[in-house]
């Protein structure tokens, strides 16, 4: 079974290499991985898929609790949550075929977003399988180049966040501990 | 370590705090290192790192550190990993750029599979250099990234005081592991402002989980309704310094234990509860004692393959409890009835009260017998007149044992004569053998005693190595001369790379490839490096040769010319359940080159 789980990290040099190499090193069959920025400053945000069943993903989960850049692991799976895929695909037109591309495109709600004589881009946001699916149908127009995001997740309804705000995790380490600036982020909830 | 004792460190360490003071890059790794509580670094200079040895002379002048040079980089790991299991303090070592790390990583490697603290510093090019192939670089984070716990690399001096201070943290808090700090020259000539009393803000390093009293409640609970308990003690036990509840535990109860190779001496292998090491070399009543208990209370260990054997036939009548400080270790190779994670140091006092004093009498007594079974085939009582090298290593302890009132520590390298080692040493407390048990690093005995002895020159340091291990870091020897430190050596000589030619006589038709081994006349290597030595290869020359070497101040190296093919009995084979076990010839019987078969 394919698992989301969602990882936050300190946004450091190498954090990313980190933690694909021990994933590749404890030999995790990772589908998908995608990195950004989160809501907080300093603070990365990764959507991975893993492969595997109820062991694998609570492994996965636990060891990369212990890489020391990651501050929080979350396995989303069994959440409400909403499951995003962005997918941009150069397909070969003619002028025959334009239309009926432009067509599929609409009922896909997906955006020609780059036009030229012979090919067209068409910008699709989905869950993967709405993705595979038009991919499917342009396919017999020839696609000429495609480029997918990966899985990005986020969970439905309200959450309390529980993430310290890293701007100031990077000041209180770079400051001593005598001058009240720990206390002061832990007053104002650190969000 | 356990969490209050870090915590109580820690504030000392927090009122030992001067003023910021601006200072060099190189100077501050010093600084960090003497508010550490760090005297000894092992070591070997080079360009990269030059200006840090360079900053360590007033230092050594003022007698605050003491560097020790090694002959190769590698055993600069093993010295610390040494110093560290000895002390249970964060062993130092320090190496330049290139050669110097990538020659560090087999120590680091071993340092991580045993969770052993270590800081290692290296140098690395000048930061406009990085990246350009320069001379002497290597990729170092990428390269110890999966062998550390954790590792820097610095670029800027002002991060330099902050790093230096993580990393001792995340080294010691929690399980212990190596961290590596990688600091650019440029950066160690750079002048910045040190200070050291940064408070540790790392939110995402849990180093010390809380445990959960619902866990340790139904933990007691089946404890307490077991027919057929039996403890499984690893090296948490030793790192936590909770030999003596565990032996509470033990006695209340009447659990008898079993112990990883790590955890050795966890209890006195002379209790009547101790069942000495399991697994793969194990005793049979060890190892059926594991399949047959009905509770299985794992201590600090983390079901490797060694101790399991095949694991889908592992303990299977048994509820499994797993007290742990690594969430990770939980449920990765055995998943537990119960889970108890937290500090041994919390949650073994902890559950003290909970469980009631019990006896279990039938289950005792079935031990009884089945060690009486392992007794009447014992190698110590056949073939006196060859040199057979559990006798060798059961004099050891004799001759060890008299010695009572020094602390003795067996430091052993890998193959053979470490199981033989495990097996016939009897001993007293945990932490009295220190061995590379996860990463098995051949060349680790020689070294780790000299980190250990440099910790402790009273203490009764014994190295005992195979022929094979020894001759892979046998540079170290001139170390013993240099610091003037009296480790014991033993070598345990039989002319094969033995515990592979074991594999190869019984999985590999004795197709004896590429391990018959050529030594050198190590009594007169060691005469080259002024030690004295002798040379031993009768039975009758054991007794009086230990005497010697004890007699003779500072070191002394001995060379057991043992009986060729002996083999570590018994024996689970890889792939096979703990109980399917090749068990020892009857007495009588000859190995070796007349070639008892094993009966399985």
């Amino acid at each position: 079974m394919k698992y989301t789980l969602v990882a936050w990290m300190r946004d450091k040099p190498g954090v990313l290499s980190r933690v694909s190499g021990m994933l590749r090193r404890r030999n995790f069959n990772i589908d998908s991985l995608q990195v950004s920025h989160s809501e907080t400053p300093g603070i990365s945000r990764m959507t991975f898929v893993v492969d595997g069943d109820e062991r694998v993903v609570d492994q996965v989960v636990k060891q990369m609790n212990k890489v020391v850049d990651v501050t929080r692991v979350e396995d989303i799976s069994d959440q409400p949550t909403i499951l995003r895929e962005l997918a941009l695909i150069r397909v070969r037109t003619t002028s025959a075929t334009r239309s009926e591309i432009m067509q599929f495109a609409e009922i896909y709600r997906a955006q020609i977003v780059d036009i030229s004589p012979d090919s067209l881009v068409v910008q699709i946001v989905g869950a993967e399988d709405k993705v595979n699916s038009l991919i499917d149908l342009l396919d017999r127009f020839g696609i000429e180049e495609m480029v997918r995001t990966g899985r990005v997740a986020l969970a439905r309804g309200m959450r309390e966040s529980s993430h310290k705000a890293a701007s100031s995790v990077w000041k209180a380490r770079s400051t001593p501990n005598h001058n009240g600036n720990r206390s002061e982020r832990e007053k104002t909830g650190g969000v | 370590m356990t969490r209050s004792k870090a915590t109580q460190m820690n504030e000392q360490r927090q009122s030992l705090n001067s003023t910021p003071r601006e200072m060099t890059g190189a100077t501050m790794v010093w600084e960090a290192l003497v508010a550490e509580g760090i005297d000894v670094v092992f070591g070997h200079p080079g360009g990269a790192i030059l200006p840090t040895y360079d900053a360590m002379a007033p230092f050594e002048a003022s007698g605050a550190i003491h560097h020790v040079l090694v002959r190769h980089e590698q055993c600069a790991g093993h010295m610390a990993d040494g110093y560290a299991r000895a002390t249970g303090r964060v062993g130092v070592c320090i190496a330049t750029s290139g050669p110097g790390a990538t020659n560090l990583v087999t120590g680091l490697a071993t340092a991580q599979m045993d969770s052993i603290p270590i800081v290692a510093i290296t140098g690395q090019v000048p930061t406009n250099l990085l990246g350009t192939d320069a001379f002497q670089e290597s990729d170092v984070i990428g390269v110890t990234q999966p062998v550390c716990k954790h590792n820097y690399l610095v670029t800027d001096v002002n991060e330099l005081p902050l790093i230096l201070k993580e990393a001792f943290y995340i080294a010691r808090e929690g399980r212990p592991g190596p961290v590596l700090i990688d600091i650019c020259k440029d950066v160690q000539n750079a002048k910045g402002i040190f200070r050291y009393d940064f408070e540790i803000d790392l939110p995402g390093f849990e180093p010390w989980p809380s445990y959960d009293l619902g866990s340790l409640l139904d933990a007691a609970q089946i404890i307490n309704a077991a027919e057929r308990p039996l403890i499984m003690a690893g090296h948490g036990v030793k790192l936590a310094g909770m030999s003596k509840e565990l032996l509470e535990l033990v006695e209340k109860a009447e659990i008898p234990v079993v112990t990883t190779l790590l955890g050795t001496g966890d209890i006195p292998e002379t209790h009547p509860l101790s069942l000495g090491m399991g697994g793969m070399h194990g005793e049979a009543f060890a190892n059926k004692a594991v399949q047959s208990c009905d509770v299985l209370i794992a201590m600090g260990m983390r079901f490797d393959d060694r101790i399991t054997g095949r694991l889908d036939k592992f303990a299977k009548q048994a509820k499994i409890i797993h007290f742990e400080l690594d969430k990770a270790e939980v449920g990765k190779n055995v998943i537990p009835t119960v889970a108890v994670i937290g500090d041994l140091g919390e949650t073994l006092p902890a559950i003290l009260p909970l469980i009631s004093e019990r006896r279990h009498q039938n289950w005792t007594q079935l031990l009884q017998e089945w060690k009486g079974d392992t007794a009447a085939t014992d190698i110590l009582n056949y073939e006196v007149d060859e040199l057979l090298p559990p006798y060798v290593i059961r004099q050891l302890w004799h001759a060890t044992n008299t010695a009572k009132q020094q602390r003795v520590l067996v430091v052993t390298d890998v193959g053979q004569h470490q199981m033989w080692e495990s097996q016939y040493f009897i001993h007293e407390k945990a932490g009295q053998l220190l061995t590379s048990g996860g990463l098995g690093t051949m060349g680790f005995a020689l070294p780790a005693a000299i980190g250990a002895q440099m910790s402790d020159r009273d203490a009764l340091v014994w190295a005992v190595a195979g022929d094979g291990g020894f001759q892979m870091t046998l540079q170290e020897l001139i170390v013993l001369q240099q610091e003037k430190l009296p480790v014991k050596i033993a070598i345990i000589n039989n002319g094969f790379l033995g515990m592979v030619r074991q594999w190869q006589q019984i999985f590999y038709d004795k197709r004896y490839v590429g391990t018959p081994i050529l030594s050198p006349d190590f009594v007169k290597l060691a005469d080259a490096y002024g030690i004295p030595g002798l040379r031993v290869n009768k039975p009758e020359q054991v007794v009086d040769a230990y005497k010697q070497a004890h007699a003779t101040p500072g070191p002394f190296l001995i060379d057991f010319r043992v009986k060729e093919e002996v083999n570590v009995y018994p024996m689970v084979p890889p792939g096979a359940a703990v109980d399917e076990l090749i068990r020892r010839p009857k007495p009588g019987m000859v190995q070796g080159y007349s070639g008892v078969q094993p009966s399985w």
